[in-house]
C-alpha cells in the first residue's frame, strides 16, 4: 500500500462542500416535486446558507492551505464568506414573495443562488489562477442565468444577455491576463506569481493590466461599469437586490487578494490603476446619477460609485487599507439590503414600481419605513454618526496615511456630490405631494429592514466588533 | 526557420484581438459575438500550451483544459439565454438589444 493516494485535507472547503452537495439535492427535490415545492426549496437554501454560515464560523482562526496550495481559508477569507453568505440568505429570504407569484414560481432559482454562492466562497478562498478561474465562473455563470430568470419579460431576458456578452469578454480578458502572468513567472500560484514577479517584464504588466480589466469588470468599476445599470434596472428586483450584495462582496475580496498576496513586488503597476479606477467611479457613480428616475438604476450608480470608495483603500496598498475596504464592505452589505428591503415592497395592486416618484409622500403613508430608509440614504451618503461615515472614514485615514492626499480629496468631493441625490430622494418622500400608496410591506422585509437599519443606526456606539475582526483578517494577508 | 514561442504568441496575440473587435465593431448578430468569445479563449489556450511547453511545466496545459471546458458550459448558458430573448423579441440583432438606456 506504498502508493496509496494522499486525499487532499477536506475540512478547510467543509462550507463549500456542504453548499454544493446541498445544491445537489435541491435540484432532486424540485425535479421530483415541481415547482409546487418552490416555497420548500427557497426555505432549504436559506437553512443551507445559513449551516455553511455557522460552519465559517466555527473554523478554527489559523491559516489553512490544502488541494495543492491552491484553496487557502485564513481570517480574510473567513470575514468575507461570512459577508457573502449573510448576503446571499437574505436575497433568497427576500425574495419569498417575489417566488410565490403564479408565474414566476421556479425552483431553480434558490438553486442557483445556493451554486452561485459556492462560487463565491471558491473565489474568496482561491489562492491561484485556476481556482480563481473556476470560482469565478461558476459565480457568474449562475449570475447570467439568474438575471434572465423571469423568461417572458424582454427586460429581463435583455438584462441577462447583456450581462452574459459582457461577462464573457470580462472572463476572456482574465483570462487572457492569466496566461501572459503564468508566461512570465512560471507559476499560477499567488505565491509563486509573488517570487516571479519581482522580475518584472512587459508580459507581466500587460498580464497585470487585463487580470485587473477582467476583475473590475465584476466589481463594476469605471471604465469596465456600461452592464450594471441595465442588468440592475433589467433582471427582477429581488435578484437586484443580490447582485448589489455578495457577488460584489466575492469580487472585491479576490481583488483585494490579488493584488496584496500575488503583485505585492510590482506594487506601483497596479496602485495606479487602482487609483485610476477608483477616481472615475467615485466621479461616475456621482454625477450619472443625478438624472436618474428609476431607483433601481439610481442604485447602480450608487454601487458603482460605492466600489469606487472601497478602492480608495485598496490603492493605500496597507494593512489598515485593506481593513478599511472590510469594514467598507460589510458596512455597504447593510446599506444595500436594507435599501431593497423598501425597493422590493415598492408594489401596488397591479404590480411591482420602481420610479423615485413612487416613493412620494412615503413619510405620511408609511412613516416607520421612511424614517429608516431615510437614515439609509444618509448613510450611503456618508453623513456621521451613521455606520456609511465610518466606512468612508476608514479608507480615507488609509490613503491620507499612505500619502494619496489627491484622491482622499477627490473622494471626498464626490462624496458630497453624491449626496445630492440621495437628499433628492428624502426629498420626495418627506416634501412631495404623497403619491397612491404603496402596498403593506411583507414581514420577511420588514425584519431586513429592521435589523439593518439598527445596524446602520447604532453602528457608532459599538464598533469594535467589526473593526477588530476587520483589524484581525487583513493582518492575515500581509 | 524554427517555429518559437514568439511565433504562437503573435498568433494567440492576433487571434485575441480579433475576438474583441469582433465583439465591439459587429453591429449585426449576437452569435458572432459568441464566436468572438470562443475565439478569445482560444487564444488563451494557445498561449497556456505553448507556455506551458516552453517552461517545462505541465500546469499551463491543464489550466487550458479547465478552459476548454468552462467555455463549453458558458456557450451553452449564452445560447439558452439568447433563445429565451429571442422569443420575446423576435430578433437577435445586436442593435435591437435596447430596450434599456441611459
Amino acid at each position: 500500500m506504498t502508493n496509496a493516494v494522499e486525499l487532499p485535507l477536506l475540512y478547510p472547503a467543509m462550507p463549500e462542500i456542504v453548499l454544493a452537495v446541498g445544491a445537489m439535492v435541491l435540484v432532486l427535490i424540485g425535479a421530483f416535486r415541481g415547482d409546487r415545492s418552490t416555497g420548500a426549496v427557497g426555505g432549504f437554501a436559506v437553512m443551507l446558507l445559513i449551516a455553511a454560515g455557522v460552519l465559517v464560523a466555527l473554523m478554527p482562526s489559523e491559516t489553512v492551505t490544502t488541494f495543492g496550495g491552491s484553496f487557502v481559508v485564513d481570517s480574510f477569507a473567513r470575514f468575507f464568506k461570512l459577508l457573502v453568505l449573510i448576503g446571499s440568505a437574505t436575497a433568497v429570504l427576500m425574495s419569498t414573495d417575489f417566488l410565490s407569484t403564479e408565474d414566476r414560481r421556479k425552483f431553480e432559482y434558490p438553486v442557483l443562488i445556493v451554486l452561485s454562492t459556492t462560487g463565491m466562497l471558491m473565489l474568496v478562498s482561491a489562492a491561484d489562477l485556476i481556482a480563481l478561474y473556476l470560482g469565478l465562473e461558476l459565480m457568474s455563470l449562475a449570475l447570467y442565468v439568474v438575471a434572465a430568470i423571469d423568461r417572458d419579460r424582454i427586460k429581463s431576458t435583455e438584462a441577462g444577455l447583456k450581462y452574459f456578452v459582457l461577462g464573457a469578454l470580462s472572463s476572456g480578458m482574465l483570462l487572457y491576463g492569466a496566461s501572459l502572468i503564468y508566461g512570465s513567472t512560471g507559476s499560477v500560484t499567488f505565491a509563486g506569481i509573488a517570487q516571479g514577479a519581482a522580475a518584472g517584464g512587459v508580459g507581466l504588466t500587460f498580464g497585470l493590466v487585463f487580470l485587473l480589466a477582467g476583475l473590475c469588470f465584476k466589481i463594476s468599476a469605471v471604465p469596465f461599469h456600461m452592464w450594471t445599470p441595465d442588468v440592475y434596472e433589467g433582471a427582477p428586483t429581488p435578484i437586484t437586490a443580490f447582485f448589489a450584495a455578495a457577488p460584489k462582496v466575492a469580487a472585491i475580496a479576490v481583488f483585494v487578494r490579488v493584488t496584496m498576496t500575488a503583485f505585492p513586488t510590482v506594487g506601483p503597476q497596479w496602485q495606479q490603476i487602482v487609483v485610476f479606477v477608483s477616481i472615475a467611479s467615485m466621479a461616475l457613480g456621482s454625477f450619472a446619477a443625478i438624472g436618474q428616475t428609476n431607483i433601481k438604476r439610481l442604485m447602480a450608480y450608487s454601487s458603482i460609485g460605492h466600489v469606487g470608495f472601497a478602492l480608495v483603500g485598496l490603492a493605500a496598498g496597507t494593512v489598515e487599507g485593506v481593513q478599511g475596504v472590510m469594514i467598507y464592505m460589510a458596512i455597504y452589505l447593510a446599506m444595500t439590503l436594507g435599501t431593497f428591503a423598501v425597493i422590493i415592497a415598492m408594489k401596488r395592486e397591479e404590480g411591482p414600481v420602481e420610479e423615485i416618484a413612487d416613493l412620494a409622500g412615503l413619510a405620511r403613508t408609511k412613516p416607520g419605513v421612511a424614517f429608516v430608509l431615510g437614515m439609509m440614504l444618509f448613510s450611503l451618503a456618508g453623513i456621521p454618526p451613521l455606520a456609511g461615515f465610518f466606512a468612508k472614514f476608514y479608507v480615507f485615514l488609509a490613503a491620507v496615511n499612505a500619502g494619496l492626499y489627491v484622491l482622499a480629496v477627490i473622494g471626498v468631493v464626490t462624496s458630497v456630490v453624491g449626496a445630492y441625490y440621495y437628499l433628492a430622494i428624502v426629498k420626495v418622500m418627506y416634501f412631495d405631494e404623497p403619491a397612491p400608496a404603496l402596498s403593506p410591506m411583507r414581514g420577511e422585509l420588514g425584519l431586513v429592514l429592521a435589523v439593518t437599519g439598527l445596524f446602520v443606526i447604532l453602528f457608532f456606539v459599538y464598533p469594535a466588533p467589526l473593526v477588530n475582526a476587520a483589524a484581525a483578517a487583513a493582518k492575515s494577508l500581509f | 526557420m524554427t517555429i518559437g514561442l514568439g511565433h504562437y504568441l503573435s498568433v494567440a496575440a492576433i487571434l485575441f484581438t480579433i475576438g474583441i473587435f469582433g465583439i465591439f465593431l459587429n453591429r449585426k448578430n449576437v452569435i458572432i459575438i459568441l464566436m468572438s468569445v470562443e475565439l478569445i479563449l482560444l487564444a488563451v489556450n494557445i498561449n497556456m500550451v505553448a507556455f506551458s511547453t516552453h517552461l517545462g511545466d505541465l500546469v499551463g496545459q491543464v489550466f487550458a483544459l479547465i478552459v476548454l471546458t468552462v467555455a463549453a458550459a458558458e456557450a451553452a448558458i449564452g445560447l439558452a439565454i439568447l433563445v429565451v430573448f429571442f422569443r420575446n423579441r423576435g430578433s437577435i440583432a445586436v442593435e435591437d438589444i435596447n430596450i434599456m438606456k441611459g
